[in-house]
């Protein structure tokens, strides 16, 4: 398409430009239809979880409640506190949702559709799903308030714990596939289980990982059990608190975004991403990205379950649970996996 | 254009009133040497640069600076009786680039770059080829570095850990072991009597 474009009337230049502004739309626009529809499942599944009814009123069975939901914010004034610090401020909510974005670029729809096929793929989102905590830890301070400054350190130091454990979760899988390029991971599943399941999460080696990385996945995203940050009985709604308006909804439609991003990592490193369940030939007429979707679904309905069951964990033992549990944990899994494929595999010969 | 920006973060960092907004500063200098990497070629480095700089340092940099309480003024009152000493330092420090950079204009002549110390080849990733040359042939220096490291982090918890007695603690594993035997009792008093523990 690129190629098109800049053969066109456009010139090389112009037609470059213009067409990866055409991609990155084709990207993020069902994205963000994506995340307010992930917001009335969220809604949905809790309240099916507590019997109640959750949105129906507004379009058929509440279809449309995101989007009243989201007129109604934009039309509100946007109110900023006399002490804060103004241009930290109104920038951490726009770092918060660019970042929640940036990682979409190398997700791989389908083996061509994706945007940025880069070397060191998973690294990227490593990088940029890491650069999250500074929309929340810069609000936090700029609001110059007590419970968002709280909720911001609190966000801060859980995160930064959590990833050193993600990323040695990473490297497990990296080791299995030889390969950072998401693409390859993806193709290296194909086939591994049996023959025929296209999975790595039914790989006896890689399933406590994948269990690992769900529960990290929830505390990277601030997500109960692990919503630390903006407690509300303790911290009113934390970093957020003083946000209104359009700045809200910025950390609104950041946080489910990086919340999908987390699904679509999962299930592009443990689910097969777009290939499907089975290595079957009839299964490959559906496009990957219906099959990468369906699996982001699955997730994310794991992550509203887990949201309407669990109570929350006190600081002390979320911390605990991150260093003395899951880092020691992770770091010998490097070590036993590596250890496989170095005597069990050729994969190192 | 990234260099320039690097040298304009790098001057705000110093001018800065708000130490907070220095460290941001710093993180757009990062950032921005992450992209120097990246137009290098060396997409790895690039992305260990953010991963770890920017993702973690600078956090834990932000997370400092953010509890400190410094008062300004106080900071201001020995500005001139350190001057001096500071001044020293600065000349120290130029007289040191000075030489370093006469030192490298000996070495390799203008305009022609230092061979690199292993020719890049084309078919093997960066990842690969960083791989290949940490592990073999700077496998002790690698190795020097992590004890180096190490060693900072044990002395820094061991200057910061204070043993205090009379705090209670969770015992997790206790926690867990317990039985509803242990724990419970189930009595039936009757009407008017009480329960004998």
């Amino acid at each position: 398409m690129v190629e098109a474009f800049q053969n066109s009337f456009l010139g090389p230049y112009v037609g470059y430009v213009a067409a990866y502004v055409i991609l990155i739309l084709a990207i993020v626009l069902p994205l963000l239809i994506g995340v307010a529809y992930a917001v009335y499942a969220d809604r949905k599944i809790w309240a099916a979880a507590q019997m109640r009814r959750g949105p129906n009123v507004v379009g058929p069975w509440g279809l449309l409640q995101s989007f009243a939901d989201g007129l109604k914010v934009f039309l509100k004034e946007t109110i900023i506190p006399a002490g804060a610090n103004k241009g930290v401020f109104l920038l951490a909510p726009i770092i918060m949702f660019t970042v929640a974005l940036l990682g979409w670029a190398v997700i791989p729809f389908s083996a061509e559709m994706v945007l940025a096929d880069i070397n060191v793929g998973i690294l990227y989102i490593f990088a940029v799903s890491s650069l999250g905590v500074y929309g929340i830890i810069m609000s936090g301070w700029a609001s110059n308030s007590k419970y968002p400054f709280l909720g911001g350190l609190r966000s801060a130091a859980q995160m930064v714990s959590y990833e050193v454990s993600i990323g040695f979760i990473i490297i497990t899988v990296v080791l299995w596939a030889s390969s950072f390029n998401l693409n390859d991971i993806v193709l290296s599943q194909k086939g591994t289980i049996l023959g025929i399941i296209n999975m790595h999460m039914f790989n006896p080696l890689l399933f406590p990982m994948f269990i690992m990385f769900f529960i990290s996945a929830l505390a990277e995203t601030n997500r109960p059990p692990f919503d630390l940050p903006e407690a509300e009985a303790e911290l009113v709604a934390g970093y957020q608190t003083e946000y209104s308006s359009m700045a809200f909804a910025l950390f609104w439609l950041g946080e489910y975004a990086a919340i999908l991003l987390m699904c679509a990592l999962m299930s592009v490193l443990f689910l097969g991403g777009w290939l499907p369940p089975f290595d079957w030939a009839p299964l490959y007429v559906i496009p990957g990205a219906i099959w990468l979707i369906l699996k982001i679904c699955f997730l994310f309905f794991l992550f509203a379950w887990v949201f309407a069951t669990v109570p929350r964990f006190r600081y002390d033992q979320l911390m605990r649970l991150g260093w003395k549990v899951f880092l020691p944990l992770s770091l010998f899994w490097v070590v036993v996996v590596s250890g496989y494929l170095m005597f069990f595999t050729d994969k190192f010969a | 254009m990234l260099a320039g920006i690097i040298l304009l973060s790098g001057t705000a960092v110093i001018l800065s009133r708000n130490p907070v907004h220095s460290v941001l500063w710093l993180i757009l200098a990062f950032f921005n040497a992450a992209g120097l990497f990246l137009m290098l070629g060396a997409e790895f480095l690039a992305m260990i640069l953010v991963i770890v700089y920017v993702g973690a340092v600078a956090v834990l940099f932000l997370f400092v600076v953010m509890m400190l309480d410094i008062d300004f003024a106080k900071l201001r009152e020995g500005f001139v009786s350190y001057l001096p000493f500071g001044l020293i330092l600065a000349g120290v420090l130029a007289a040191e680039l000075i030489v370093a950079a006469m030192a490298a204009v000996v070495v390799g002549s203008p305009g022609e770059p230092v061979a690199p110390v292993i020719a890049a080849a084309a078919d093997v990733s960066n990842t690969e080829a960083l791989g290949a040359l940490i592990y073999t042939k700077y496998a002790y220096v690698f190795q020097a570095s992590g004890m180096v490291l190490l060693t900072a982090m044990i002395g820094a918890i061991v200057l910061t850990h204070r043993q205090r007695s009379g705090v209670k603690r969770q015992n997790i594993g206790q926690q867990v072991a317990r039985r509803p035997e242990d724990a419970v009792i189930i009595t039936k008093p009757g009407v008017g009597q009480g329960v004998e523990l």
